[in-house]
């Protein structure tokens, strides 16, 4: 039965988050139970505020095998980091 | 000229009921655990079942702390025997299939949960207090059974045909509910307790929207079984709790 369900993407706003973390999936036949699930299942220690369902289909994930081109070419670029800025002094810790 | 009833002894006896029956629920629903169809049912399952067993130590402390005879929760829970339960009949019955299951939470959930928002409004604080806790909870349990009722009854052929039976099965039990006896009573006469009848309308109206969506026909006839409340049980309430009396029956001080 649980093989025709869809699986559904998990994602919590916790008491303290501003944003939506990603918390794992579970399955359901629809939007609604997968909502009620997630509350079953994710909410239990009152971890959440706020809960989103996304069909794990809707997602388009970046593929393992083009690692190397997607992510290497800015292992070499440090000057995209803002460290090289001298911080005054009465600034504090950023 | 109506008998004279010990309101201590009503209200002892109006606290057992609530919480004998979140009791017996529990720990039938508890019974799922590691064998509902789906892991997420499983999960869900699990929650409703510890949600009544949270209000079962909050019914049943009550009871005892008015009791005064230094029994706690689990002294009522565990130390009495199958005649001292007063839950109701509903409760009892075996899990059967698990639209049985959601039928029996069902049907239970939808007086469950107008009886707590008539017990938050208990002349007595304590009552009251408990009451609004447990709520919250309760509209979350009527909310999931009502949709998976509905979800089942209006489904397949195979489950509309087994919610079908699990509500023909059911049915006799529901009457219990809410048909007071001198106890319930004089509680809602002393403003401790909502008056029974005056919940089975709105009973009436949520069940009858809950099964026409779910396409599931009341049956007829109007037997309905009682004594739960009395303290008469079937024989599945002895099973059940010489399943879960056992331990704290065998090895009286086990700690963990």
């Amino acid at each position: 039965m649980s093989a025709e369900w869809p699986l559904w993407e998990i994602f919590i706003r916790g008491q303290h988050g501003l944003n939506h973390r990603h918390v794992g999936s579970l399955h359901a036949p629809d939007a609604e139970l997968a909502m009620r699930h997630a509350r079953d299942v994710y909410t239990r220690r009152n971890e959440g505020v706020s809960i989103w369902v996304v069909p794990s289909s809707a997602i388009t994930a970046s593929s393992p095998s083009e690692k190397g081109p997607m992510f290497e070419p800015s292992q070499d670029k440090v000057y995209r980091h803002p460290s090289f800025f001298d911080i005054p002094d009465e600034i504090g810790h950023m | 000229m109506g008998a004279v009833v010990d309101m201590d002894a009503a209200l002892f006896a109006g606290l057992c009921r609530l919480g004998d029956s979140t009791l017996v629920l529990g720990h039938r629903v508890s019974e799922w655990c590691g064998h509902a169809p789906v892991l997420e049912e499983d999960i869900a399952l699990a929650n409703t079942a510890l949600d009544l067993i949270g209000q079962t130590q909050m019914w049943l402390g009550l009871a005892g702390e008015m009791e005064g005879k230094a029994r706690n929760a689990d002294a009522l829970a565990f130390h009495r025997d199958v005649w001292e339960f007063r839950n109701l009949l509903l409760v009892e019955r075996p899990n059967g299939d698990f639209g049985h299951t959601l039928m029996r939470q069902f049907l239970f959930d939808a007086w469950h949960q107008p009886m707590l928002t008539g017990l938050a409004q208990s002349r007595d604080a304590r009552v009251a207090e408990i009451a609004a806790k447990a709520g919250k909870e309760v509209a979350y349990h009527l909310e999931r059974s009502a949709d998976l009722v509905i979800r089942l009854g209006d489904g397949s052929d195979e489950s509309h045909a087994r919610m079908q039976v699990a509500l023909d099965t059911l049915w006799p039990y529901t009457g219990e509910m809410m048909t007071p006896d001198a106890t319930d009573t004089a509680l809602a006469d002393a403003g401790i307790m909502p008056d029974l009848v005056g919940l089975q309308a709105t009973w009436d109206g949520l069940v009858r929207d809950v099964l026409a969506e779910a396409t599931l026909a009341i049956p007829d006839g109007g037997f309905m079984h009682k004594g739960g409340k009395q303290g008469q049980h079937s024989e599945h309430l002895g099973h059940m709790l010489a399943t879960m009396q056992f331990l704290p029956r065998a090895y009286p001080d086990a700690t963990w």
